[in-house]
C-alpha cells in the first residue's frame, strides 16, 4: 500500500447538460512509484479525460482518488493548483509553451511561481534541465525558431522545473516526426527507468506503448 | 512570483504592438483633455471666487432684521399666548443704531477689519447730462482696509480722497461719458433735495462698465449731511484675514448685534450653486472621454484574454492560480493605464499651456483676459486617478472571464 503512489476508486466524470455525457466512469487503478504507464484507446474512449483526473485538472463527479494516500477530491481550486505545481508536470500533444517567452523562460515560468529558488538558483535550473535535454544551444529561443521536436523537449524541461514524482503525458508524440518522437519517447522512459519518476503517457502508438511497465486500454470510458 | 506576472502581462501587450498603441492613445487624448477641461474650469471658477472675495466684503452688516423683532411684551411673557393688533413701528431714520459701538465689537474680533458705510443714491449733473450714482461713502482712511477700489485707481489717490473733505472717486466710464478730469468738481443731488460740489481726486478702471459708470467713492460724513443722515451708517462692510471663515463670523455677528449679516458665500449662493453644477456638467462630460478611451482598453484586454485562452490553460495547469491569471490581465489594465497617465498627463499640460496663452473678452468687461488655468497638483492627482480607475476598471470584466477559463476545456478542445 505504502508503494502506490495513486489509486483511483470507481473514479468517473460525467459532463452534466441536456444530453449528458460519460467521460470515464468506474476506474479503479493503482500506481505505484516509479512505474512507467501507457494509456491506450480509440479516439473519444476517454484516455485524456481519465489523465485530467489523475493529473488533478479535473474534478470527478463520481468515485475517489488519492495522492500518496491522501484523498483529493474534496480539495479546491487553489489547492489542486498547489500540488499540481509541486508534484506534478504535464506535457501536452501540442506543446503550449507561451510564444513571447523564450525556450528558458518558459522553463523558468513554474520555477518562478512556485518561488522556492532564487534567480540565479533558478536559471541554473532551467539552463541544467534544457542542457539534459538537448537543448543548450536554443535556451534564448522562441518557440517559433525552434523544431516541434525541440519544442516538446522544452515542454518536457518545463514539466520537469520542479522536480515533480510524476510526468503526467497526452499524446507528446502526436504531431512530431519519426526521429523527434523516438527522442521524446526514450526521455520519456529513462525518466521513469533512470530518475525513478512515475510517468503516465496517453498514446496511440503501440511501439511506444509496448515500451511501458504496464498498458491500460480504455474503451467506452472504462478499462478494458 | 509577482515579477512572472508582471512580466507576463508585460508582454502580452508588447506582442500588440498596434492594437496596444491604439487603446494607449485612447487614454492618454483622454487624460490630457480631462485634465485641460477640469484645469481650465476649476481655473475659472478659483479666478471668479477670488474675484468674488477680493472685490465684495467678506461680510456685510446690514440695518435689518433676518425676522422681525419681538415685542417687548411677548419678549417679556414668552409662554403666554398674547396677540396684538395694528402694530405700527416707529418712524425713525434708517441705519444702524449705535454703528459705533457695533464697530468696537466686530473690531475686537481678531482677524477682522471693518469700516461703516453709507450707500445711498444720487445724481450728476454735467453739461446737460444726467446720471444716476451709487454714492458710497466710507471713512477714508479705512477704505483700503475693506475695499480693493485702489487697487483700481488709474489716475490720483486713496490719500488724496481721505486728504481733501470734498474729493470724490468716479469710474473711467463716467468720466468718459461726462467728459470728465481728475481736479474737476462735479455736482451732485441726493433725492432729499441736497446738492453739493466735489472735485474728482480720482479715477478708477475695474474693466466691469456698470461698475465703472455708476459707482462713486466719497467721504462718508459728505454723504451723511447730503442724504440727511447724520452719524448713520447703513452698512458694515468686513474684511478677513480668512475669507472662508466669512459664515462663521456672520453667524457670531448676527448673533450679538441681531442686525443682518451676510457673508459672501451667502450672498453669492445661487452662483457657488450654479458653479457646483458646472463642476458635475464638466466632469460628466470629461468622464465619458475617458469611458470611451477606456472601452479601447476593454477591447484590447478582451482580445488578449479570447487569444490566450490556451497560454491561460497551460499556466493553469502549470499550477498558477486563478487570482495570478486576473493579476496578469489587472496588471495590462494598469500599464496602460499609468503610461496613459504618464504621457496624457504632459499632453494636458501642453494643452493647458496653450489655453493660458489665449485672450478672451468676457461679457460685461472692458479689457482683455488671460484663460485663467488652475495648475495644481490636484488637477494633475483626479486626472491621473480617474485615467488608472477607468484603465484597470476596463481590464477587471476581462480578467475575471481569464480567471474562469477551465484548462480542462481548452485542451480537451486542442487536443482534439
Amino acid at each position: 500500500m505504502t508503494d502506490i503512489l495513486l489509486r483511483a476508486e470507481r473514479l468517473g466524470r460525467k459532463l452534466e447538460g441536456e444530453v449528458p455525457v460519460t467521460l470515464v466512469h468506474d476506474i479503479d487503478l493503482d500506481i505505484r512509484h516509479g512505474e512507467f504507464i501507457a494509456i491506450t484507446g480509440p479516439s473519444g474512449s476517454g484516455k485524456s479525460s481519465l489523465l485530467y483526473l489523475l493529473g488533478l485538472l479535473d474534478q470527478p463527479t463520481s468515485g475517489r482518488l488519492w495522492l500518496e494516500g491522501v484523498e483529493t477530491s474534496s480539495f479546491d481550486e487553489n489547492r489542486l493548483a498547489d500540488i499540481r505545481l509541486a508534484r506534478l508536470g504535464f506535457v501536452f500533444q501540442a506543446n503550449f509553451l507561451l510564444p513571447e517567452f523564450s525556450a528558458r523562460e518558459n522553463v523558468l515560468l513554474p520555477i518562478h511561481r512556485r518561488g522556492r529558488l532564487d534567480d540565479d538558483a533558478a536559471r541554473s535550473r532551467a539552463e541544467d534541465l534544457l542542457a539534459n535535454l538537448g537543448l543548450k544551444e536554443q535556451a534564448d529561443k522562441l518557440p517559433h525558431q525552434m523544431s516541434g521536436g525541440q519544442n516538446q523537449r522544452v515542454a518536457i524541461a518545463r514539466a520537469l522545473a520542479n522536480d515533480p514524482s510524476i510526468i503526467l503525458a497526452d499524446e507528446p508524440t502526436g504531431n512530431l516526426d519519426t526521429a523527434s518522437s523516438a527522442v521524446v519517447q526514450n526521455i520519456l522512459r529513462d525518466l521513469a527507468r533512470k530518475q525513478g519518476r512515475t510517468v503516465i503517457v496517453v498514446t496511440h502508438d503501440p511501439s511506444f506503448a509496448s515500451q511501458s511497465d504496464r498498458t491500460i486500454r480504455i474503451v467506452d470510458g472504462a478499462i478494458a | 512570483m509577482k515579477a512572472v506576472l508582471v512580466d507576463v502581462a508585460r508582454r502580452h501587450l508588447l506582442a500588440r504592438k498596434r492594437q496596444t498603441l491604439v487603446s494607449l492613445s485612447g487614454i492618454v487624448l483622454g487624460t490630457g483633455f480631462f485634465l485641460a477641461i477640469s484645469a481650465m474650469m476649476q481655473g475659472s471658477e478659483t479666478d471668479f471666487i477670488h474675484r468674488l472675495i477680493d472685490n465684495s466684503p467678506h461680510v456685510t452688516v446690514q440695518d435689518e432684521f433676518r425676522n422681525p423683532r419681538k415685542q417687548p411684551i411677548a419678549e417679556l411673557y414668552p409662554a403666554a399666548l398674547v396677540q396684538m393688533h395694528r402694530v405700527k413701528p416707529e418712524t425713525e431714520t434708517r441705519g444702524i443704531r449705535n454703528y459705533k459701538q457695533a464697530l468696537n465689537y466686530i473690531r475686537d474680533i481678531p482677524g477682522v477689519k471693518a469700516s461703516p458705510v453709507l450707500l445711498g443714491q444720487g445724481l450728476v449733473s454735467f453739461a446737460g447730462k444726467d446720471e444716476a450714482l451709487a454714492l458710497n461713502g466710507m471713512v477714508p482712511g479705512d477704505v483700503e482696509d475693506v475695499s480693493t477700489i485702489g487697487s483700481y485707481l488709474t489716475e490720483g489717490s486713496l490719500q488724496d480722497l481721505a486728504g481733501n473733505p470734498d474729493g470724490i472717486l468716479v469710474g473711467s466710464e463716467l468720466a468718459r461719458i461726462l467728459s470728465l478730469e481728475r481736479g474737476e468738481s462735479i455736482t451732485i443731488s441726493a433725492t432729499t433735495g441736497q446738492r453739493r460740489a466735489f472735485k474728482i481726486v480720482g479715477i478708477f478702471h475695474t474693466g466691469r462698465a456698470a461698475f465703472d459708470q455708476g459707482q462713486v467713492f466719497l467721504a462718508l460724513k459728505r454723504v451723511q449731511a447730503l442724504l440727511n443722515r447724520p452719524n448713520r451708517a447703513n452698512e458694515i462692510v468686513i474684511k478677513l484675514a480668512n475669507p472662508y471663515s466669512a459664515q462663521d463670523v456672520a453667524t457670531k455677528i448676527e448673533g450679538r448685534l441681531g442686525y443682518k449679516s451676510v457673508s459672501w458665500q451667502e450672498a453669492s449662493e445661487d452662483i457657488m450653486s450654479t458653479l457646483a453644477l458646472r463642476n458635475v456638467i464638466m466632469y460628466s462630460v470629461v468622464t465619458a472621454v475617458l469611458l470611451v478611451a477606456a472601452f479601447g482598453i476593454y477591447n484590447v484586454i478582451s482580445t488578449v484574454v479570447i487569444e490566450k485562452q490556451r497560454d491561460i490553460a497551460i499556466l493553469k495547469s502549470m499550477g498558477f492560480h486563478a487570482r495570478d491569471i486576473q493579476a496578469i490581465f489587472l496588471t495590462e489594465g494598469l500599464f496602460l493605464g499609468l503610461l496613459g497617465c504618464g504621457l496624457g498627463l504632459p499632453l494636458g499640460a501642453g494643452i493647458m499651456w496653450g489655453l493660458g496663452q489665449l485672450n478672451f473678452k468676457f461679457p460685461g468687461t472692458t479689457q482683455f483676459n488671460r484663460m485663467p488655468i488652475d495648475w495644481g497638483w490636484k488637477q494633475f492627482a483626479i486626472a491621473g486617478a480617474f485615467a488608472l480607475v477607468a484603465a484597470v476598471g476596463a481590464a477587471w470584466l476581462p480578467s475575471r472571464k481569464a480567471a474562469k477559463v477551465k484548462p480542462v476545456d481548452i485542451l480537451r478542445g486542442a487536443g482534439a
